[in-house]
């Protein structure tokens, strides 16, 4: 999917600088960033609906899976790479979008409500509260630097989990909620199988994201944002109102994982605490950093990594006959040693991270080919 | 009355440990302006093989001094093999790679030791003495004060009556002049490291038993703690730290006894927010020019 999916090239074509061509569709995409990614979303809309009528059930749920934590992803290296405000707390934001999500479609079954106004109204509200969520957070962090900001957020990771234990009446404590989802329609027949219309699902809220991420990357917004980022007294002096624009980025930042936090939650038909912890957090900051920062490719990349590197490692675990004890310690800490040392790695050696490193090898074969 | 009594106490051992911790993170603001976000990690490992000592040899004493010698190693392996090579122009990255740490070192534990809690044991007797009939510390918050004063002290004449104190906050104030007059500007930020991670461990040592165990996520509500101590500090100050250090054990002590532990976490994200948008600079800072 990465293939179709990359809207926001940060080195693309300027606009401005390409000559006016004929009036023509290749032109008319050229000039309207819209309709381009208009155009990209539909094409990848089109090849992930085909992808999914061939995987198997087990696959279509890992691609709902890399959909929902694209959501997150994608607003986490807008907030991070393109604003340079650093958040170890976007766990914690998708645990608001996955428990207002949780609430709501429980409370609407409780009522009889069903129907297929039922999963976006949902959805919509797990936004709003989430971006509610990332107005107050952002608030204060529009007034802090670095690791002061790090330091607040961090803070708000640990406190999110316990906050379901402080208020157990609502949110059941360690145990969590069952989310009630209703089965795919029934226009879609009989026996559809529940994990295509969860990658459905999951992959519409994810092109959505991207494609609205794509386009305020590339609009007035976007530069303010990276403005701000390189040098605030600069953008200050261009006229860029610097707290409101990190505000913005972080309320933003929130939506997008408000709604990656509610597709799980409709994925796993469950929330708990355990599931949105601090690792969660540093996952997915660790996904961003590896994929490249600041490029929304980057951040399919990362996504696609949170879900395939666990089961590469469980995989390659398998292939190494363990005594039980022992596999039962890698299973789940394998992966985490796997990701905090590519991590570091990635930080020191390519801090472009994967989109950078292919976008040095693109640009080398250029240079070889001969030029026509 | 006499629970506010006992809550108290119980608030200002944990306040000393805070400090302690606080400092640790402190020492390595001074020295490299990185707020070292493994320093947690780092003192969970070293409490860690304080822990394999103690299993192995028995004693207590053993374990403890393994743990603080651990720190030390940790501390200067973390900064020669990683540290040193992050790229400093943006402060982002110095944060970033500390997770990555964060997230190995707790693996490597959680393979190692597994992820369940592992009893710590005290050296001395955690039941309160009582005067009169309010119950007010146990011999072994006695020994936690004592051994954070005594780090406390010895910090203080290390870095004022000694030449390696010196060299070292030279190195830290102008790196460039104290590299032309001859001091080892790296080893300086190596010991620097090597030391707060010592600090870090002895706190961890200290802290461990009075909670739930041993655990690969053990410190990371202590490293919160300690960090907003640190900003009530001011980051810079290490008397700032030892006081913010206290004050923030004081308020979760009370929190927790009047409202529940699990509201902990939440009260120190309420406290942190409130220092750093009433005061950012600490209650202890000087007026800085701002850089941005």
């Amino acid at each position: 999917m990465s293939e179709t999916v990359t809207p926001a090239r940060e080195t693309g074509t300027n606009e401005a600088a390409v000559p006016r061509r004929a009036p023509g569709l290749p032109g008319l995409l050229n000039r309207s960033t819209l309709l381009r990614h208009l155009v990209l979303a539909v094409l990848a809309g089109v090849v992930l609906f085909l992808l999914t009528q061939q995987l198997d059930p087990f696959r279509n749920f890992q691609l709902a899976t890399v959909a929902a934590y694209l959501c997150a992803t994608a607003g986490l290296t807008l907030l991070v790479g393109m604003n340079g405000q650093l958040s170890l707390g976007h766990g914690a934001l998708m645990a608001v979008g996955a428990y207002t999500v949780a609430l709501t479609q429980n409370a609407l079954a409780d009522r009889g409500i069903t129907g297929n106004q039922v999963l976006p109204l949902s959805l919509a509200l797990g936004v709003l509260v989430t971006m509610a969520a990332g107005a107050v957070i952002g608030l204060a962090a529009a007034r802090l630097r670095g690791p002061y900001l790090a330091g607040v957020t961090l803070a708000v990771a640990v406190a999110v989990p316990a906050a379901t234990v402080t208020f157990d009446e609502v949110f059941n404590s360690e145990q969590g909620l069952s989310v009630a989802v209703e089965p795919p329609p029934l226009s879609l027949g009989l026996y559809f199988p529940n994990e295509r219309w969860q990658a459905w699902v999951a992959l519409t809220g994810a092109l959505l994201t991207m494609l609205l991420l794509a386009n305020l990357v590339r609009s007035r917004v976007g530069r303010n944002l990276r403005a701000v980022r390189d040098d605030e007294v600069a953008a200050r002096l261009a006229g860029i109102h610097v707290g409101r624009t990190q505000v913005l980025a972080f309320v933003v930042s929130a939506a997008s994982a408000g709604l990656g936090g509610g597709l799980l939650a409709l994925l796993a038909q469950s929330v708990s605490p355990g599931a949105f912890s601090l690792t969660l957090s540093l996952f997915l900051l660790m996904a961003v950093v590896i994929g490249g920062l600041g490029s929304l490719s980057g951040a399919v990349w990362g996504a696609i990594l949170l879900v395939a590197l666990p089961d590469l490692t469980h995989d390659s675990a398998q292939l190494v006959s363990l005594p039980p004890a022992v596999a039962q310690r890698l299973e789940g800490n394998l992966p985490l040693a796997v990701f905090g040392l590519t991590l570091i790695v990635v930080m020191i050696a390519a801090p472009g991270g994967v989109q950078g490193l292919l976008r040095r090898i693109g640009a080398r074969a250029r240079r070889r080919a001969p030029a026509r | 009355m006499d629970r506010f009594v006992f809550l108290t106490f119980d608030g200002l051992s944990k306040g000393a440990v805070l400090a302690a911790f606080a400092l640790a993170l402190v020492l390595i603001w001074r020295a490299a302006r990185i707020v070292n976000f493994a320093q947690g990690a780092m003192a969970v490992a070293a409490a860690y093989a304080g822990y394999s000592v103690t299993t192995a040899t028995g004693s207590y004493w053993l374990g403890f001094g393994a743990a603080l010698v651990g720190g030390l190693l940790i501390g200067m392996l973390v900064e020669r093999a990683v540290m040193r090579f992050v790229d400093h122009s943006s402060p982002l990255s110095e944060v970033i790679v500390a997770l990555g740490l964060v997230l190995v070192m707790q693996a490597v534990l959680g393979m190692i030791y597994g992820n369940e809690f592992l009893p710590a044991g005290t050296p001395f007797s955690r039941t309160a003495l009582s005067v009169g009939d309010v119950p007010l510390l146990s011999r072994y918050d006695l020994f936690v004060f004592g051994a954070v004063l005594l780090v406390l002290l010895g910090l203080a004449l290390l870095f004022t009556r000694t030449s390696v104190g010196l060299r070292m906050r030279a190195s830290a104030f102008a790196p460039e002049v104290s590299r032309l007059l001859g001091v080892n500007v790296g080893g300086m930020l190596t010991l620097g490291w090597a030391l707060a991670s010592a600090v870090g461990a002895l706190a961890a040592m200290l802290v461990i038993p009075t909670e739930l165990g041993l655990h690969p996520h053990a410190m990371d509500l202590v490293f919160v703690s300690a960090f907003t101590a640190a900003v009530v500090g001011g980051l810079d100050s290490p008397p700032g730290a030892v006081v913010g250090g206290l004050a923030v054990g004081l308020i979760l002590s009370y929190v927790s006894g009047y409202l529940g532990s699990d509201v902990t976490p939440m009260a120190v994200l309420v406290l942190l927010l409130a220092v750093l948008l009433v005061r950012p600079g600490g209650l202890f800072s000087s007026t800085v020019a701002r850089q941005a």
